[in-house]
């Protein structure tokens, strides 16, 4: 398998999103680049999560197309579209995890899933990820109902975490979090980033996780994507939204230096 | 990225040595690691063996731990690494092995502890049920005191839903089943001459046993598990906390509108199933023995005395009060998991029906000299 590590490892070209009369995304354009990590920011119900969706392959545009990894899901074969989707790990807002299998067997699922490796390896790999995400190994026999919000979101790491992906879709990945908690998660996830080698793309709200993690921003506002620069630039876009936003994270940036 | 792939050359001192190539990681989508296995298991059975991982372009935690699961979780001197794939394999090998750890399953239990068990779970159940009840009670005496309390649309939306809404499916069952019983029996009696019985026989059955039967069965798959289904996902998403952080009374507002509601909404089901399955009886008696509609209908009156009308109404709220009662009981039983809602319903409708046989058939001991 060969693959140029200059081609973005998403793009999306002149996507359009419309339920019935109204339109979410207009002549929508974003790439992302190998290895970078780049926050998807926008007022409420600006279409983030749905652009989002619309990445991982959960729905279609109704005009345009979303490459992963040069490829249009859609197009794909079984065998193709279930290889691709394993390259890119999602974390849902909520989770997500399966209610009825404890952590263990929440995360071996995908790894069962693929049906290359034995009981021995599974466990050994699921051991592995909850380490990774800085879970205790009692902690594997705990059923999702049992475990606090920032446990389930580490969880829900790990399972996407489980095939080694080299995307990371994260929405909302803090929400729900105290600050201490989300600190650590952004921590979590920057350190992953560089053991693993990951690309992320992430939907937040939260401006400490956005200086703190992310390489490059873009903002959604207006049905299309009206800047996407490094965080700093942000102050030179002609657009209320930005400006807005930019003064929320001028000093934050300060603060870092 | 290269595939994994190994070679195998053979050491001056007789043994073996592997040597590991290619990208030996989940993200070159062509490796198959089960298969590598396979191939490496002589490898990893020869005591012998030495294992050369320095011409690897990229190992991952997939591939290191096949390797390591090979090696029987332990490194030694045979194994040639780099630096930092030392480090990634000592971190693996660090990690609790699958046999030292209580995983919580895989006892095994002897038939006395389950037995013990289930008959823990049927006291647990018990009570609840009673708790409920009681809970029921309460809330009853609460509204006598306090009228304007009372959810009116609540009641009248479980009223539509579970008696409205089910008029179709309730008559035509009960026209079909109508029709098959009025047909077989036609057969057998017209055998002995005894066309005329039909009517009695119809009318008998199916007012005191089939319609309220009938109508049982259909409420609790209908309502009683959409009930089940409905507590159980409010108890899922908190709904049921959020209720009870208003102030709100979960079994005044969710339990009571339910129970009033389809326990008075069944006997008029009872009676519309009832009489379309009278219905079905009379046109397959009129098609098989030539009975009139006007004969049957002034006959039936003679034979069946009205005393049987009233247990079966008697009868309908039983049943309803019965699988309303049980469904609530299910759904409040919910654990926060797909599992367990999914189980809860079922087993909703399996007792439920099971209550409901099992209370007519004592209810028909007791009143087996009324109406006969």
């Amino acid at each position: 398998m060969s693959m140029n590590p200059s081609a973005p490892v998403c793009e999306v070209c002149n996507v359009w999103t419309e339920y019935g009369p109204t339109i979410i995304h207009q002549d929508l354009n974003l790439e992302v680049q190998h290895g970078e990590v780049m926050a998807l920011v926008g007022g409420s119900g600006s279409g983030k999560t749905t652009l989002l969706r619309h990445i991982v392959g959960l729905t279609e545009p109704s005009r345009g197309e979303i490459r992963l990894f040069g490829k249009v899901l859609a197009t794909l074969d079984r065998e193709q579209q279930r290889q691709t989707r394993n390259r890119f790990g999602m974390l849902f807002q909520q989770g997500a995890l399966f209610s009825a299998l404890n952590v263990f067997e929440n995360i071996a699922f995908p790894l069962r899933e693929l049906r290359q490796f034995d009981e021995d390896a599974i466990h050994l790999l699921v051991m592995h990820k909850l380490a990774l995400v800085e879970l205790e190994p009692r902690h594997a026999w705990l059923l999702p109902a049992q475990l606090s919000g920032g446990m389930i979101k580490r969880v829900g790491l790990a399972r996407a975490l489980a095939l080694e992906p080299e995307l990371l879709v994260l929405d909302e990945p803090t929400a729900g979090l105290d600050p201490d908690r989300s600190e650590n998660f952004v921590r979590l996830v920057k350190n992953l980033r560089h053991q693993l080698g990951l690309t992320v793309i992430f939907v937040t709200h939260d401006l400490d996780t956005l200086t703190s993690l992310t390489d490059r921003v873009a903002v959604l506002a207006d049905q299309r994507i009206v800047a996407c620069c490094e965080l700093r630039q942000l102050g030179m876009v002609e657009h209320p939204f930005a400006q807005n936003f930019f003064q929320g994270v001028e000093h934050r940036l300060k603060l870092l230096g | 990225m290269a595939d994994a792939t190994f070679r195998v050359e053979d050491r001056p001192d007789g043994s073996r040595n592997v040597v590991l190539s290619g990208c030996w990681s989940l993200r070159a989508v062509d490796n198959n690691f089960a298969d590598l296995r396979e191939q490496l298991r002589p490898f990893f059975a020869d005591p012998f063996t030495h294992w050369d991982l320095t011409g690897i372009e990229q190992i991952d935690s997939a591939g290191a731990t096949v390797l390591l699961s090979g090696w029987g979780h332990r490194l030694d001197n045979r194994i040639t690494l780099l630096p930092e794939q030392r480090t990634q394999f000592t971190t693996l090998a660090s990690l609790p092995a699958r046999l030292s750890m209580q995983t919580g399953r895989g006892r095994v239990k002897t038939q006395a502890q389950r037995s013990w068990e289930s008959y823990l779970a049927f006291v647990s159940h018990l009570l609840d049920f009673i708790g409920l009840m009681g809970a029921l009670l309460l809330e009853i005496l609460h509204l006598l005191r306090h009228p304007h309390e009372i959810p009116w649309k609540e009641i009248s939306a479980n009223v539509y839903k579970g008696g409205v809404l089910a008029l179709p499916v309730t008559g035509l069952v009960g026209f079909m089943i109508g029709i098959a019983m009025s047909y077989l029996m036609a057969l057998q009696l017209r055998k002995f001459g005894a066309d005329i019985f039909i009517i009695n026989i119809l009318g008998l059955a199916i007012i005191r046993e089939l319609g309220p039967i009938l109508m049982a069965v259909l409420v609790a798959g209908r309502s009683g598990s959409a009930m089940t289904a409905q507590i159980g996902v409010m108890r899922v998403t908190e709904e049921i906390d959020a209720l009870a952080t208003m102030g709100i009374s979960r079994v005044l507002r969710l339990i009571f509108p339910k129970v009033i509601g389809l326990t008075l909404v069944a006997p008029l089901l009872v009676f519309w199933t009832s009489c379309w399955a009278l219905v079905g009886g009379m046109i397959a008696a009129k098609l098989q023995l030539g009975i009139g509609f006007a004969f049957f209908l002034d006959y039936l009156p003679r034979v069946v005395q009205p005393v049987n009308l009233s247990l079966s109404m008697v009868k309908a709220l039983m049943f309803g009060l019965l699988v309303t009662l049980i469904a609530c009981h299910f759904g409040l039983r919910v654990k926060p998991n797909t599992e367990s809602l999914s189980a809860n319903t079922t087993t909703s409708v399996v007792v439920a029906i099971t209550a409901v046989i099992l209370v007519d058939a004592v209810f028909a001991i007791f009143t087996r000299n009324v109406g006969l």
